[in-house]
């Protein structure tokens, strides 16, 4: 040793592994304007499709004349159901086992569904020839609100289901019921509930909303008529399945189907499912022999595509006197809009909304689940949701907070009083889950004293005193969340996708000088996997990050994934990569013992290369051993270094946090100024916490906007009407709120490098935080639950049903 | 539609193309001049992706005609890095800062930047904050993207970069 | 989102592009910063055969000094004005506007003439011009005329601008020097139309009002001049009795569109208290 050999520190430091804020990758092209989204691929001959869509929520399609588009220069075809039914495409189905029109079949059952597709030459001529075509609607009575959906006189609107009493989940109550689910033991909760002391019941709406990723759903379908191959550029979070299923519903061989997602520009899970653009195209490049691009605008995307949430949730618990949960009631309707396109885990139909029970010791539990099909746009699972916890948790974290102030207790103090104590993990819920780790006590005990929680309240108490004496029109509120997230899907037992188990997957391989290549089955939209994964490969391996190429989204050489969606990268494709480079590193090992001439017993890893135990001295660093692995590995051994490792993970991850959000508002104009949000996460091993806080302030900006105005809503005739970024709520820099982000470190037992994964905790946390603290504010005057959205004038409105204004 | 023939500057290099009086000016860049950095999220004037830099000007190049921008000066993302090829402050920034993720707003909001710090070379953050209010943001929730013009800010003025604690 | 095919024409002076228009007919039209007529053309909302693009008309531009009247080029454009030493001075309140109006790059195309002459009764600008006592210049292919701002405004979108004529400047009389001034805008974000908002001009001697002026946006299918909210207040000292008067004075003449900004009871409710907040501020301006 001398000063110039590098200290433990400094090599640990030289590999950038996990939990060091490593600068990322992708920045370097996209600073610069060179990222490669699916709009910047430019083959020749490329042609454009757009669509023709319906003004009508419900209408027979009574003709559609095409002449006068076809005159259009530049439009070379319209697509029309009867085009696709020679193919059988004219439905697709779902991924939760309905089925879904491809292009209008008879009749359109939401505003803005696709009619017809235009083929031409060039956008504009598109355009041109979308504005000319002439479609005869004969309009039918309309369905928008749920709660009407399975009146006797409700209208029909799946006729294609007329006579199928059976779904896809089971049986159908009515016609525009699409499955009932429920989940754990009615009789002992209803015991529970006849004998509890205080009971709440509340109907909780989570109102529609839509991801919006700022790029929107586009691809580039190019079928080469002498191979038979067809290619795919497209915003796809899960490639691969978009691969098998295109195969299958294409009858096209899958080792012909090339997909590739590149550069995506945000997704949310806007682009999990696929759409009839992507079918649209791929037979317009059929049967033209060209490639055809289809790139959808704003309006298009926010109502056409993949909607989230529309949950109308009653919830009631049952408690003792003093605060205890003895047990919880959730009955939801879910408003699926026109076809049940939930991008779920097939056994799934309400997704993981049976983690209800959130953060709480409930000892009995019951959920029904109601699924109706609607006048509106398909989808409902998307929007950083991880199927269905969003509404879970605002679910349970609002009913906690109503039957706090019916006890007249705290909220925190009822959440600490109820939670999951560390001891109990691994913890068995009440509707069936098993929550891996947890130390929900110290995390809330953290939130407190860092928001410095109990003179919040006593500067509250002080607040209101001072409005009911007149002296202030402000009213102050705290908004409490605690919430437990269900992330990692999942385990093969019970989750697939269309039948493909939910593992995911990595492949390493590592070259002569020391650096390597590695392909995983998830795709980042923004999460910064080609820096964040190679830091996994750095710690496990030993060979610096930027040593190590990262790449997702070519069907053809990433090894089959699930995709990225649902948080379930870290904890299956994290995995997956850990045990693909232990298996490297277990290779390494023996062709290090061969060179040291020791038994591999007597190695031992340090860092960056194994050295021999009590001889400090006789090292072999990885970078030669990758160098020995092309010319002088063990006799028998296979010459190489490089690993695949398919992960199907034992069970789920569940990161929690603890959020608090501190919100004036003046009850005059019901404009609210959030004064301060703290947000603690604990995902378990952290990898890069610059990339998770950026993954916090992310998700909570889009909590915020969801919670205080952000809705796709309709009127009676089923018009959307917020479906531009004029009324849709997009908060800029100015309206959105400062981020203070913190941590707690809880690993997953289960999983190899112990993290649970972090995106889409901000989005279940955050939503109950701010109405919570619009709920909290109001609660003095009388107010036991406010729905959201949060907007300006509903504040202003709940103040003045509150009598605020009585003179 | 009879074509009309367009010149201008983009990014220190003489240009030209045959465009409809309706060609967007984004959709001139992008696909006759192959400068894809510039992008489009919305059709009504919203969100800001398409942002360039005009004769001294953010401006949203979608609502623009190419036609109109004959004989101007246009800077996109492409032409903000140094003539020498090294990033700008304002590109190290945001990889320092970690102001993207995504990246499909990135182009923009750099670019619109690189004017607002020319406006005011000093900005605080509430003025960062308005400087931006014109380009939405879906993944980072803004707070980092401020950090990233504040460290830019500061190396242009040749001053020491103070990152603010959380 | 691509507009439907049209000629384009740039004309260099006022005469020319009169000229065109007439000639062209109905389905021209004038285009200032486009950031109105863009938008619709992209959405097919409008379909003009012909744009007459007003940016190569400089007699368009500028901003002068006219003894005790301040004039401005109808093609000036937001930004330009938010630069302008005179208009900070002399117009503080246009300033206090524009900076509320749109978003940074909209306000580096957007113009005076495009905001005031399109009728749109979610623009910022009428409401100041109406408060003001501004006039705007009228030219077209039977000449020139002056109209007060206070008679330009008919209906949503429906002005006194005849076929063919196009508002070339505004006129605005320099306030007294001292004056109060406020700008009150409830909007939901950055880049929204006015959920309400209020302008005020007022004097004040003795701590009492002396003279004022109230203007409203976005309450009604035009802009508002709140002549009786305004008399309401004069030769008070803004006690909560008289601005209560005026807020009640000014909600009588309100008739806001429902929308998503709110329903028709909460948007007159805010009005009344954009104007109390705008008397108040103003008032605490005065020198």
């Amino acid at each position: 040793m001398n000063d110039l050999t590098p200290t433990r520190e400094q090599r640990t430091a030289a590999l950038e592994g996990m939990g060091c804020k490593r600068k990322r990758v992708e920045d370097i092209r996209f600073t610069q304007g060179k990222g490669n989204y699916v709009d910047d691929v430019k083959l020749p001959g490329m042609l454009h499709g757009d669509f023709v869509r319906s003004p009508h929520a419900h209408a027979r399609v009574k003709s559609i004349n095409t002449d006068e588009a076809l005159k259009v220069p530049g439009v070379l075809a319209v697509i029309t159901a009867e085009t696709l039914k020679t193919v059988n495409l004219a439905w697709m189905p779902t991924l939760a086992g309905d089925v879904q029109m491809v292009l209008a079949d008879g009749k359109v059952l939401f505003q803005n569904q696709e009619v017809a597709f235009v083929v031409a030459t060039d956008r504009y001529a598109a355009d041109d020839g979308v504005s000319k075509v002439v479609v005869e609607y004969e309009a039918l009575p309309v369905l928008v609100d749920p709660f009407k959906s399975m009146a006797p006189d409700a209208p029909v609107l799946r006729e294609d289901l007329a006579g199928k009493t059976t779904g896809a989940h089971g049986p159908r109550k009515h016609h525009n019921h699409i499955f009932e689910w429920t989940v754990g033991d009615k009789d002992l909760t209803d015991a529970a509930f006849k004998k509890a002391d205080v009971t709440i019941k509340e109907l909780i709406s989570y109102h529609r909303t839509h991801p919006s990723p700022l790029e929107t759903c586009q691809c580039v379908c190019s079928f080469d008529k002498i191979k038979g191959e067809l290619t795919i550029w497209g915003t796809f979070q899960a490639p691969h399945v978009i691969r098998t299923v295109v195969s299958l519903i294409a009858k096209l061989p899958e080792q012909k189907i090339h997909v590739i997602s590149p550069d995506i520009g945000g997704g949310f899970g806007n682009k999990v499912g696929a759409y009839p653009g992507y079918i649209c195209a791929a037979v317009a490049s059929i049967v033209t022999g060209k490639p055809v691009k289809w790139v959808e605008d704003r309006i298009e995307n926010l109502t056409a595509t993949s909607f989230a949430r529309d949950y109308h949730m009653t919830a009631e618990i049952a408690a003792t006197k003093d605060g205890k949960v003895t047990g919880l009631r959730v009955h939801v309707l879910a408003d699926h809009g026109a076809f049940d396109a939930c991008a779920d885990p097939s056994k799934w139909p309400a997704g993981f909304f049976n983690i209800v029970t959130g953060s709480y010791d409930f000892p009995v539990a019951h959920l029904a689940v109601d699924g109706v099909y609607t006048n509106k746009a398909p989808g409902g699972v998307a929007y950083r949701c991880s199927f269905r916890v969003t509404e879970a948790a605002y679910c349970i974290e609002r009913a906690m907070d109503i039957l706090a102030q019916k006890l007249g207790m705290d909220p925190a103090e009822l959440r600490l009083k109820n939670f999951v104590r560390r001891e109990q993990f691994p913890y068995h819920s009440a509707l069936g889950w098993e929550y891996d780790s947890g130390d929900y006590e110290t995390a809330m005990r953290k939130m407190m004293e860092s928001t410095d929680y109990a003179n919040l309240r006593k500067e509250q108490a002080e607040k209101r005193a001072a409005f009911k004496r007149g002296e202030t029109r402000e009213i102050m509120g705290l908004g409490v969340s605690f919430f437990t997230e269900i992330v990692g899907a999942g385990p093969s037992k019970n989750c697939d996708i269309l039948g493909i188990a939910m593992f995911d997957s990595c492949e390493i391989r590592m070259h002569p000088t020391g650096a390597g290549i590695a392909r995983m089955g998830t795709k980042s939209q923004g999460q910064g996997h080609e820096t964040t994964w190679a830091q996994i490969i750095a710690s496990e391996i030993g060979i610096p990050a930027d040593n190590i190429m990262v790449e997702e989204g070519n069907t053809d050489t990433a090894p089959y994934g699930l995709g990225t969606y649902g948080s379930r990268s870290t904890p299956v494709a994290g995995a997956a990569i850990a045990m693909a480079a232990r298996k490297i590193k277990a290779k390494a090992q023996m062709i290090a013992a061969y060179k040291l001439e020791v038994h591999e017993d007597d190695l031992e890893w340090d860092i960056d290369g194994f050295r021999v135990k009590g001889l400090p001295e006789k090292v072999m660093t990885m970078k030669d051993i990758c160098w020995a692995a092309y010319n002088s590995v063990p006799p028998g051994m296979e010459p190489g270094l490089e690993a695949v490792s398919y992960y199907d993970p034992p069970n789920m991850t569940y990161p929690f946090g603890a959020y608090l959000c501190v919100m004036d508002i003046d009850v005059d104009t019901g404009v609210y100024k959030v004064r301060r949000f703290y947000a603690l996460d604990d995902c378990g091993t952290r990898i890069n916490p610059m990339i998770i806080e950026g993954q916090v302030h992310g998700g909570l900006t889009e909590a915020f906007a969801i919670a205080m105005g952000q809705e796709i809503r309709y009127d009676e005739g089923g018009n959307v009407l917020t479906g531009s970024f004029m009324d849709f709520f997009m908060p800029t820099a100015v309206e959105t709120p400062h981020w203070e982000t913190d941590f707690t470190v809880t690993p997953s037992p289960h999983h190899p490098i112990g993290a649970k994964g972090v995106g889409e905790s901000p989005n279940v946390g955050g939503v109950p935080a701010f109405s919570n603290a619009v709920n909290d504010a109001f609660s003095f005057l009388g107010a036991t639950h406010i729905q959201m959205p949060h907007d300006y004038w509903r504040n202003w409105q709940a103040a003045k049903s509150l009598g605020v204004f009585a003179a | 539609m009879a074509k009309t023939h367009v010149t201008m500057k983009v990014n220190g290099a003489e240009v030209e193309g045959l465009v409809e009086p309706r060609t967007l000016l984004v959709h001139f860049i992008r696909e006759n001049l192959q400068l894809t950095g510039t992008h489009i999220g919305c059709e009504t004037t919203h969100c800001g992706a398409c942002t360039v830099d005009i004769d001294g000007m953010s401006v949203k190049s979608c609502t623009m005609f190419a036609v109109q921008a004959n004989g101007s000066e246009i800077t996109t993302i492409e032409g903000i890095a140094n003539a020498d090829g090294t990033l700008a402050y304002l590109q190290e920034g945001f990889r320092q800062m970690h102001g993207l993720q995504c990246g499909f707003c990135t182009p923009g909001m750099i670019v619109r930047a690189h004017r607002l710090l020319k406006e005011n070379p000093s900005p605080t953050e509430d003025e960062i904050r308005h400087g931006i209010s014109g380009n939405i943001c879906r993944c980072t929730g803004y707070q980092n993207i401020v950090k990233a013009i504040q460290y830019a800010a500061s190396k242009i003025n040749g001053v020491e970069f103070k990152e603010a604690a959380e | 989102m691509i507009p439907g095919p049209f000629s384009y024409h740039r004309p260099e002076s006022v005469g020319d592009a009169i000229k065109l228009l007439a000639s062209l007919g109905e389905e021209a039209r004038p285009l200032a910063g486009g950031h109105s007529l863009i938008p619709m053309m992209k959405l097919r909302l409008a379909t003009p055969g012909h744009l007459v693009d007003l940016h190569g008309v400089a007699a368009l531009k500028g901003i002068r000094r006219d003894s005790d009247r301040i004039v401005i080029g109808a093609m000036t454009t937001q930004h330009e004005l938010l630069a302008s030493d005179e208009i900070r001075t002399s117009l503080p309140i246009l300033q206090e506007a524009a900076a509320l109006i749109a978003d940074p790059q909209v306000r580096y195309r957007g113009t005076i003439g495009g905001n005031v002459a399109n009728g749109d009764p979610g623009n910022d600008m009428p409401a100041l011009m109406l408060t003001l006592g501004a006039a705007y210049r009228l030219e077209g292919p039977n000449g020139a005329r002056e109209v007060m701002a206070s008679d330009f405004y008919q209906g949503a979108y429906f002005t006194a601008l005849e076929p063919g004529e196009i508002l070339t400047t505004v006129t605005i009389p320099v306030p007294a020097a001292g004056h109060g001034y406020a700008y009150e805008k409830l909007k939901r974000k950055v880049g929204d139309y006015a959920t309400a908002a209020a302008a005020v001009v007022l004097t004040m001697a003795g701590g009492k009002v002396t003279s004022c002026a109230i203007g409203l946006t976005n309450l009604h299918e035009t802009p508002l001049l709140a002549a009786d909210a305004a008399k309401a207040v004069i030769g008070s000292s803004l006690d909560d009795a008289s601005l209560k008067q005026a807020a009640a004075a000014a909600q009588a003449i309100m008739s806001p569109a429902a929308d998503a900004r709110g329903p028709v009871e909460y948007r007159k409710h805010v009005g009344g208290i954009m104007v109390t907040r705008a008397l108040q501020r103003a008032a605490s301006r005065t020198k």
